[in-house]
């Protein structure tokens, strides 16, 4: 069984159809990029997997949780997924090592010193494991970034979020960023990463997803997608952004 | 190639005219331009004129015996500090017993080393609550007597500064979680809840403090039980502590509004619920944004107890009616005995102010880039 399932799953804002009847599966352990024009949908549909959005049909799983309004259900895939944002969203008032062991200490009531080491573990995972005792202003984005997704594997999760994790940094720091990413990938966490940075995707991934118009119009492996794109949309796409 | 740019090194050189010092600071901040330059004289002259007049006044022809005749004498060209003199311990303490007013003191003494206990941002620890708490049971042991060997009082004697204190502390620890829960009722996606809490507060800052007193002192009894009789001051703080709550929780709700959307989102993500997302993430931020507007709203607060006295308790302001407007000797020398009262109020309200200015940095030294 796959560890994330999309059956039909539709989406609205309002009067808005924005995600149509999407299909999807995701199996343990794979890398998935997604990309499309602006608007098309890749935010909404990683934030349905951990229920920052909720659809209004279709079914969802993730790693065999079905995702509904239930509360219990939310907190469990909450705890299997790990989310990381284009604007890093860390906590200002609170230090680096704070921002990491924040959840572990209050979600999952580790004790205050095991979740210090734990998360200090993290941070050389990232390496910037020296700047633990820093705020998260006085860090570069690329720095900020990186403890972001030090703070999401603090929870250990199974599956990581990434909704275009390079998209607010400086040239210079996107590589630091993605070499991270790039490091997850090879340890084997299931990854869902909506960027255009076509170099990660082609070296990183096990399949690429277009979408557009809340649609997935076209999946393949990285060679064959970038290769020899099927559809006359992702062929002009790609001939905007390579 | 007579065209092609070359690089030459500019030399570091001095300020064309002094950017530090005593004259530059004068320039820049009293004579910038003619409007200021005018300002500025018309300002020194006017103290020129009227300091000598005011120290003449309050010190130098000053009388700080408590000497009727010499005050009297001196007829009202110079202070008569003497009134408080004779009169401070009225003043401080109200109708307290004379003989036992050094339970005020103490209690006073006590609740202000709390306060000055929980200034230390290193102190903000767990256990501060409990401190607290054996703070106030202490207060009011110490003012109600009965343990201990201590000759009861009735809380109608209690009066002065530790009733202004009390007030004031138990009025804001009541106010405060109150506030907390407004503001986020008010923000709540449960309709009822928020059109609950909007109306509290609406209904609340529409009324003047006065009448909520009063209807705290004389119309709360009416709700309660047959033979249920709360104590006076009871229901004074239940008024005070309601009606603040209403204007902080707008100040909160203000804060939590300036929070970026994102910031719940991230909470959310890693599995934080409702109340540990308020709790953990959105009011340390919310408070520290508005932390100057609560100070002030605390001070204000502070200052709005002298109300009480409608409805028969005699803090500071009211001791001192007290004190002089049944003594027809000194009553001529309100004057002095209400610079003396709002000379109290001031070095309260004035280290609240510096306070709060310093804990702000200290907040704020996170959010700066180094
Ligand atoms: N909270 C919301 N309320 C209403 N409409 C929304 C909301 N969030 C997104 N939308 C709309 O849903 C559609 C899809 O948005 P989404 O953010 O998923 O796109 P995206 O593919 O991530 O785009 P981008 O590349 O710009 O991030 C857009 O048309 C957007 O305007
Ligand atoms: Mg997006």
């Amino acid at each position: 069984m796959s560890i994330i399932e999309f059956d039909k799953v539709n989406k609205w804002f309002g009067q808005q159809h924005v995600l149509r009847d999407i299909d999807l599966q995701v199996e343990a352990g794979e890398q998935v990029v997604i990309c499309g024009p602006s608007g098309s949908g890749k935010s909404t549909l990683i934030r349905l997997v951990n229920r920052l959005e909720a659809h209004e049909e279709g079914r969802l799983v993730v790693d065999g949780i079905t995702i509904d309004d239930n509360a219990k259900s939310i907190e469990a895939v909450r705890r299997k997924v790990g989310m990381v944002f284009q604007q890093f969203n860390l906590f200002p008032h609170l230090s680096v090592l704070e921002n990491l062991t924040l959840a572990p200490v209050w979600v999952n009531g580790t004790a205050q010193k095991d979740a210090e080491a734990q998360a200090m573990q993290q941070l050389e995972r990232v390496h910037i494991a020296e700047q633990a005792h820093k705020y998260p202003l006085q860090l570069s984005g690329g720095q900020q970034q990186r403890v972001a997704i030090a703070r999401a594997l603090c929870l250990s999760p199974r599956i990581m979020l990434f909704d275009e994790p390079t998209s607010a940094l400086d040239p210079e720091m996107i590589k630091e960023v993605l070499d991270v990413m790039a490091e997850l990938a090879t340890q084997g966490i299931t990854m869902l990463c909506v960027t255009h940075e076509m170099g990660f995707a082609r070296s990183v991934a096990n399949r690429v997803i277009f979408m557009d118009d809340g649609q997935i119009i076209e999946e393949a492996p990285p060679t064959d997608f970038f290769d020899n794109p099927q559809s006359a949309r992702l062929q002009e796409f790609l001939s905007r952004i390579l | 190639m007579s065209d092609s740019i070359v690089f030459s090194p500019v030399t570091a050189r001095p300020a064309p005219h002094r950017t530090q010092g005593i004259s530059a600071w004068a320039r820049t901040n009293l004579f910038s331009d003619w409007p200021n330059s005018i300002a500025t004289v018309l300002l020194l002259m006017i103290f020129a004129w009227y300091l000598p007049q005011l120290i003449d006044w309050a010190v130098l022809k000053a009388v700080v015996r408590p000497d009727v005749d010499a005050c009297q004498a001196a007829a009202h060209a110079g202070a008569c500090w003497g009134v408080v003199s004779e009169k401070y311990r009225t003043i401080l303490f109200g109708r307290y017993p004379y003989a036992e007013q050094w339970r005020p003191l103490a209690a006073v003494l006590l609740m202000l080393s709390l306060v000055g206990v929980s200034a230390v941002p290193r102190m903000w620890r767990w256990y501060l609550l409990p401190l607290w708490l054996a703070g106030m049971v202490l207060f009011v042991a110490l003012m109600g007597g009965s343990v201990a060997g201590l000759t009861p009082v009735q809380t109608n004697l209690w009066g002065g500064l530790p009733l202004t204190v009390l007030l004031s502390l138990g009025g804001m620890t009541m106010a405060f979680p109150l506030a907390i829960l407004l503001a986020m009722g008010r923000r709540s996606t449960l309709p009822v809840l928020r059109t609950l809490s909007s109306l509290y507060v609406e209904l609340i800052r529409g009324v003047p403090l006065i009448s909520v007193l009063f209807m705290a002192s004389f119309m709360l009894p009416l709700f309660l039980p047959q033979g249920v009789k709360l104590d006076v001051l009871i229901r004074v703080l239940v008024g005070i502590g309601l009606f603040s709550a209403a204007y902080m929780a707008e100040i909160v709700r203000g804060g939590l509004q300036a929070v970026p959307q994102a910031q719940t989102e991230a909470a959310q993500s890693l599995g934080l619920g409702y109340w540990k997302t308020h709790g953990l993430v959105l009011l340390p931020q919310a408070l520290q944004a508005v932390l100057p507007s609560l100070v002030n709203s605390f001070i204000g607060n502070f200052k709005d107890c002298s109300l009480v006295t409608i409805v028969s308790l005699y803090e500071l302001t009211g001791a001192l009616s007290l004190a002089l407007g049944g003594d027809v000797v000194w009553r001529p020398f309100f004057l002095e005995g209400y610079l003396f009262v709002a000379l109290i109020y001031w070095s309260f309200c004035f280290g609240m102010s510096r306070y709060s200015m310093r804990l702000e940095r200290r907040l704020s030294r996170s959010q700066a880039r180094t």
